[in-house]
């Protein structure tokens, strides 16, 4: 049931990008997730005091047993440098979930897809691609990746290695502050003219999922509706005050 | 309406609010089932809205879910030790997953 | 509620505020049960944050009174002011010690009106929908003050800016944000929060935090 805590347990922690970790975590009641739903983390203090966070699921359903949250470091916040600083392998974590019925994409609900991100906004998009490469779809779909720096693009490597796959998906990076050498791709932050290029060669059909900072998520749901794309094909997750 | 979307969208602390659906761990505890893709209808304005696209103001004594279209409460949630409040004066409805056992049952 | 699973070396950020307040003894003295200090001044809202432009800004006293009084902006800024350094308990568990604001004391609101002899509660009333409720007891006699600046700055609209109440002896959702009048009734009528599980009083020093407290 999706409303009782249960007791996770870490069994790996990896550095995706100086700032940004991702845990795994065995489940005892671990139930089949939808990709884009999220778990609730409950820590508790000797005294009682307690907090909770919302982490999307990172991990595909496929992936039985166990779910992989990807967590950013943010300075000064009051649960992700505990998550960063003091979680090992072996702890454990009081996990609630999964929950959300509505910013969910699973394979049979076809595409195109758009999926946009800035950020730790990519992590539940990233369940929807990995579920997808799963499932074996050939539906057409596009990530389009706003991140600082080269450095700090969540997934850079598995998702490099997905879009290499050449069956039907690709990415599309935003690089905001600092590019590499020789960038030919967008140095700015997403605009309109950036999702209506983006867009293009999805065609109209497409449905959008759009996760990240406020700002963000708005300007993409904004830019798309005035691309023509209906408002009920675009799906959007803002990041409040989660993460920190 | 439009004034109000505006101040929703301009708000300097817009950045505390979420999505019903980030707090859709907690509606479902208090409603017994996930809700964060219930239909829910305004009191105030009549727009039916699915609750994980509420504007949720979880920084406070409470948590308020407010109209995505005109931005008035719909949902007020207060945990205390003795018990949880909710006052869903602010909407006309909001549909629970089914189905509902039947009465004799 | 039955055994909590406790996280192992999970603490929480609830250090004691370093600076204000003086000695440890001194800070510990002044916190209320239950708090915690801090030196940040936490955004907590209901809503969209109200921006009513100051020419269309008002500030009215209401209700059981000779004659109802309204004041525009310019005209509430005319009004004696002083510097008020209180100290500030949120019910949701922050207590922020020495908070520097400039305004004008309730008392000198009310010296503009006479109250009814059944005059007994004030309801502040505010952009945006939210009302507190309070003994007419208690915002007398220096207990209550519309603030107009924080720490020397106009008072931003995130923290209830151009102009919000302040009951420093009560938890903090009582000092109403973005109010805009105050209605005097001789019966009481539970605001925003303490219609809905908060403590109509909201003493922190009795640790009045819901009802039933």
């Amino acid at each position: 049931m999706p409303i009782d805590w249960q007791l996770a347990t870490v069994t790996a922690v990896r550095d995706e990008t100086p700032e940004v970790r991702s845990f795994t975590l065995g489940l005892p009641a671990w139930a089949t997730h939808r990709p884009g739903q999220h778990v609730d983390l409950r820590l508790t203090a000797k005294d009682g005091y307690s907090v909770e966070r919302s982490y999307s699921i990172a991990s595909e359903p496929e992936r039985v047993g166990e779910i992989d949250i990807t967590v950013e470091r943010i300075e000064g916040g009051e649960v992700s440098p505990f998550l960063h600083e003091v979680v090992v392998p072996g702890d454990r974590l009081e996990v609630r979930g999964p929950i959300g019925g509505y910013f969910v994409w699973e394979a049979d609900l076809g595409g195109p897809l758009l999926l946009v991100a800035g950020g730790s906004g990519v992590v539940p998009l990233m369940a929807m691609v990995r579920h997808r490469a799963r499932a074996g779809t050939g539906v057409a779909a596009r990530l389009l990746l706003s991140s600082r720096g080269p450095d700090e693009i969540i997934y850079a490597d598995e998702l490099e290695r997905l879009a290499g796959a050449n069956d039907g998906f690709d990415v599309v990076h935003a690089l905001t502050r600092r590019q590499p050498p020789g960038w030919t791709g967008y140095a700015r932050r997403i605009d309109e003219q950036m999702l209506a290029e983006v867009l293009q060669p999805l065609g109209a059909g497409t449905r959008a999922y759009a996760c990240g900072p406020t700002a963000l998520v708005e300007t993409v749901a904004n830019g798309l509706v005035r691309l023509g794309l209906p408002p009920d094909r675009i799906r959007t997750e803002r990041f409040g005050p989660t993460g920190t | 309406m439009e004034e109000r979307m505006a101040l929703m969208r301009d708000d300097p602390a817009v950045d505390l609010t979420v999505d019903g659906n980030a707090i859709g761990g907690l509606l479902a505890a208090v409603f017994g089932a996930d809700v964060t893709s219930s239909h829910g209808q305004c009191a105030s304005c009549h727009t039916v809205s699915i609750v994980g696209t509420m504007r949720a103001y979880t920084r406070g004594p409470g948590i308020i879910l407010r109209c995505p279209a005109c931005a008035e409460v719909v949902l007020r949630i207060v945990e205390t030790p003795g018990g949880t409040l909710v006052d869903l004066r602010g909407a006309a409805y909001l549909r629970l997953p089914g189905p509902v056992a039947p009465i004799g049952g | 509620m039955g055994e909590r699973f406790v996280t192992r070396g999970f603490v929480g950020r609830r250090e004691p505020g370093a600076g204000a307040g003086g000695s440890a003894d001194e800070r510990r003295r002044r916190t209320p049960p239950g708090q915690y200090l801090t030196d940040d001044f936490p955004v907590l809202s209901a809503g969209p944050t109200p921006r009513t432009p100051l020419d269309r800004w008002s500030l009215t006293i209401e209700g059981l009174v000779s004659e109802p009084v309204t004041w525009s902006w310019a005209e509430f800024l005319a009004l004696p002011a002083r510097d008020w350094v209180v100290d500030i308990s949120c019910v949701t568990k922050w207590t922020h010690l020495d908070m520097r604001w400039r305004g004008v004391g309730v008392d000198t609101l009310l010296e503009s009106i006479d109250l009814d002899p059944k005059a007994a509660f004030a309801i502040a009333y505010c952009d945006g929908g939210y009302t507190t409720n309070l003994p007419l007891a208690d915002v007398l006699n220096n207990q209550a003050f519309v603030a107009y600046e924080y720490d020397g700055k106009p008072l931003a609209p995130e923290h209830g800016g151009p102009a919000r109440l302040v009951v420093p002896a009560r938890y903090f959702w009582k000092s109403a944000k973005w109010i805009r009048g105050i209605r005097i009734q001789d019966r009481d009528e539970p605001g925003f929060w303490e219609s809905l599980g908060y403590n109509n009083r909201g003493d922190q020093w009795l640790e009045e935090r819901y009802s039933g407290d």
